[in-house]
């Protein structure tokens, strides 16, 4: 699946977007993985309460499962307006 | 309704009439700006303004589709920008349109508490000394969802 990172996670991970082959279940386990990986993804993904995902371009949550998904995005609160 | 994310500028007398002539049938206009504010006079050198391609475009429509469903709106209008904005540039606009008054401001306030912390943009401040910082999102903006 496509993984994209956007403001300061994107900076911190240091690219917009990868592919990442994965069998995690759901969000959370997807994060596990990346995390494990290097400390740019540890520092990251440091504290989830400060990350929002967005499965398919849809708002979601860390416990949602990935089953079908192809685009998952990682970014902190919204800042619009 | 239309939805217009974009890097250019918009003429923010020729989008409010284009928006007001293209109505039928109703008695309220309401339009709204925003405008790259210099908090602390001086320092503040640009704004870039980052967004999530696709995504953003379908999050606006929802939330605008939702404002139509909710009030009693003929027409809205949502126009939000990104890349680099300097001080004083208009950062975003949003109009409404309505039989009566209190449709269309309730219906602007709506598409403004939205589209400030559920459609994907991120702004970060780049500051007059060469340092920059990703503006944190307010809780207000997020309690302000709560009265809708």
């Amino acid at each position: 699946m496509d993984v994209l990172y956007f403001a300061w996670v994107r900076e911190r991970i240091g690219l917009p977007r990868e592919r990442v082959e994965t069998t995690a279940a759901t969000v959370a386990d997807l994060v596990e993985e990346l995390r494990g990986r290097e400390d740019r993804y540890a520092a990251a993904f440091a504290d989830l309460s400060a990350l929002r995902v967005a499965l398919d371009q849809e708002l979601s949550e860390f416990d949602s499962p990935l089953d079908g998904v192809r685009e998952v995005a990682f970014f902190p609160p919204m800042t619009g307006g | 309704m239309r939805i217009s994310v974009q890097e250019d500028p918009f003429e923010l007398g020729a989008e409010s009439d284009a928006f007001a002539a293209g109505i039928e049938n109703a008695g309220a206009v309401v339009t709204f700006t925003g405008v790259v504010r210099d908090a602390d006079a001086g320092g503040l050198q640009a704004m870039e303004i980052e967004h999530y391609p696709g995504m953003t475009e379908t999050a606006l429509t929802a939330i605008a589709e939702e404002a139509m469903s909710r009030w009693s709106l003929a027409d809205a209008l949502v126009i939000h920008r990104h890349g680099r904005l300097a001080p004083g540039e208009r950062i975003m606009m949003v109009a409404t349109a309505a039989r009566h008054r209190k449709d269309a401001f309730e219906a602007a306030e709506y598409l403004m508490d939205y589209l400030k912390s559920r459609a994907p943009f991120w702004k970060k401040e780049i500051l007059a000394g060469g340092s920059a910082d990703w503006v944190a999102a307010k809780e207000a903006d997020e309690d302000a969802l709560k009265r809708w």
